[in-house]
């Protein structure tokens, strides 16, 4: 009964094509982004802004990108980390390399390198797909990794591998305290989350579903399989290689080719397995599920040592993590492909008609 | 029946001595024909006739490895399925081919990707050309969602609908297109008695609404007997009849092939 769309009468397309045509969700979205933008600031500790907010929004804009490609377009990437390795490498030689290059711009460029490298490894796209395209990325992601640790020009002949990433500063504020850090991620996070949304309800977004749906009939009505392919690539690189840049700036604060290995890239795969395939929505619930899984099996590891007194060897809560998330994973494939979203969505559908059955 | 209005128009589809194989099994062979404007032309024949396989090498999918095919004038040996929805043709599938994961509004929208120019970044943003063409071509598409009677269903996932409904989003997507050519494959295939009668329909006033020109595939004969101007038979991969439905219901080859011979 509360959210039923009763009433709210739409009388212009306008109107009805708008990210939250529903007064109710508009009224959810916005208590949200007073939550994050107002009352989080004042609340949280530095523990809960750099251990669980910053990475969770980091981690979101990835799982954005990946999604653009696999949830939106059906390409099933498994190099999503390699492209956030490239996005914080031309960061850092941006920053290292271009005098006065404003940090905002170092990220965007970054962002237009990692699509560029995208497009490159999108290509085989045009000839083969699912699993075959998936060891394509797969090699994508070792191939860069390895490309960025053994040549030394991008770590700008680093001895040690790992690079301090230099300091973020916007007009003069220096970007240390963990809630502007968290502001600043918030700020970009929303805006590219946004014009995700607006891409994946335009006209290019259809072009990525119907060449996942259909790839013949989108054809015959006019899509061209290359071009639609390749701007997802480019795209979904793109986000993934400005939230590599924040992930090593604003998150880690090192460049570092073994932070962006194969288990980041399959961690933000289960996001938006666990999330939603396709959804913008399901991005953000699939990656606060993920950063969160670990923080709750600590509580419970917790209370069951103190409070029941279970001897737990270290082995088995060391690997609780990786049993939960496996086991996670085939319960949504089984049960739910489409994941939280989906859930959410269903629990929508159930909310409009409650307290009837039907 | 047919007024004489419809169907004796200019040839605005020529195909000449098409002739289409996969490495040795020849699909057609040497077929000519040609759709006049404004007609209902119907390809007609047993399985594995080359019907689909007709429609196919129309719409660019399949290339003929021989015979020109010429569309408004136009001569064309190779042309990929884009530049032949560019030059106005659309088509329905045989095995409904909608995008599943999309809503019905959204499947006709995608209909109508041709008509919109604005780049990427002024779609990400929702500003300026993105937005006007998203909601101008939105009106467009409520105009064929009332033509087809299917505004209770715009929102719904295409994938939740009943079949008849699904054929006929189908045809909503390609008429977004706002074809001058419409190739229907089977589009009344597996529907029950009411459903064929309202494609029929459908098909008639788009035929006649809109000038569209229509190339149907069916099986049903009662229905391609009444609806269509013209008929081209095929066996095999070779013509074996061309004429109007009396012409052919009286062709002696075409009742062996596929009506039928009394014994």
């Amino acid at each position: 009964m509360i959210y039923r769309e009763a009433g709210q009468f739409k009388t212009s397309y306008e109107a009805d094509a708008a990210i939250f045509p529903i007064r109710q969700d508009r009224i959810g979205i916005a208590v949200i982004l007073v939550l994050a933008y107002l009352v989080m600031p004042f609340v949280a500790t530095p523990y809960i802004f750099t251990a669980i907010l910053t990475p969770f929004l980091i981690l979101s804009l990835a799982a954005i990108g990946l999604n653009i490609l696999t949830g939106y377009c059906g390409q099933l990437s498994l190099g999503t980390a390699a492209f956030m390795a490239i996005g914080a490498f031309a960061s850092y030689n941006f920053m290292l390399r271009v005098p006065g290059m404003p940090i905002l711009v170092a990220f965007a460029l970054s962002g237009g390198i990692s699509a560029l490298v995208g497009m490159v490894f999108g290509l085989p796209s045009l000839r083969i797909r699912g699993f075959y395209l998936a060891v394509t990325t797969l090699a994508a992601q070792f191939f860069i990794v390895w490309c960025l640790a053994k040549i030394g020009w991008f770590s700008n002949y680093s001895s040690s591998g790992v690079i301090t990433a230099q300091e973020v500063t916007i007009l003069g504020y220096e970007f240390v305290s963990p809630e502007s850090r968290y502001l600043l991620v918030l700020v970009i996070v929303s805006l590219l989350a946004l014009a995700a949304k607006n891409l994946v309800r335009s006209n290019t977004g259809r072009s990525w579903m119907a060449v996942r749906d259909m790839d013949v009939a989108a054809e015959v009505i006019g899509i061209r399989l290359m071009p639609a392919k390749l701007t997802a690539f480019a795209i979904s690189s793109f986000y993934c290689g400005v939230a590599g840049a924040l992930y090593a700036y604003l998150y880690l604060g090192t460049v570092e080719p073994e932070a962006y290995n194969l288990d980041l890239s399959f961690r933000i795969l289960f996001m938006i397995i666990i999330g939603g395939v396709g959804s913008i929505l399901g991005s953000f619930l699939g990656s606060a599920f993920i950063t969160l899984l670990p923080v709750f099996l600590s509580l419970v590891v917790a209370f069951l040592e103190t409070t029941v007194h279970l001897p737990l060897s270290k082995a088995i809560t060391s690997n609780l993590e990786l049993m939960a998330f496996g086991a996670l994973i085939i319960f949504f494939l089984i049960v739910e492909p489409h994941g939280l979203a989906r859930l959410w969505q269903i629990a929508k559908e159930k909310l409009r008609l409650w307290p009837f059955p039907y | 029946m047919t007024g004489p209005a419809r169907g004796g128009g200019e040839v605005i589809l020529q195909l000449e001595r098409i002739s289409l194989a996969f490495g040795g099994v020849k699909a057609l062979t040497d077929i000519s024909f040609d759709v006049r404007e404004h007609e209902i032309r119907a390809i007609i024949g047993p399985n594995g006739a080359g019907k689909s396989s007709m429609l196919n090498v129309i719409n660019g999918v399949y290339r003929p490895q021989e015979g020109t095919i010429t569309f408004r004038g136009q001569v064309r040996r190779d042309m990929d399925s884009h530049e032949v929805a560019k030059n106005g043709i659309a088509r329905t599938f045989q095995n409904i081919a909608l995008f599943r994961g999309m809503s019905v509004l959204d499947n006709i929208m995608t209909g109508r990707n041709l008509k919109m120019k604005a780049g990427i970044f002024e779609q990400a943003i929702w500003f300026g050309r993105a937005k006007r063409e998203e909601l101008a071509n939105r009106l467009k598409v409520e105009e064929v969602i009332d033509f087809l009677e299917i505004q209770h269903i715009r929102k719904t996932p295409v994938g939740r609908l009943p079949y008849g409904l699904q054929k006929r989003v189908e045809l909503a997507r390609a008429l977004a297109a706002e074809p001058t050519l419409l190739l229907l494959d089977e589009p009344m295939a597996g529907m029950n008695v009411e459903e064929k009668q309202d494609m029929c329909r459908f098909i008639l006033d788009v035929n006649e609404q809109y000038g569209t020109t229509i190339v149907l595939i069916e099986h049903d004969m009662g229905v391609v007997m009444d609806i269509s101007d013209r008929v081209v038979v095929l066996d095999y991969g070779k013509k074996i009849g061309d004429g109007t439905p009396d012409e052919v219901r009286a062709d002696k080859a075409v009742i062996a092939a596929y009506l039928g011979v009394a014994h």
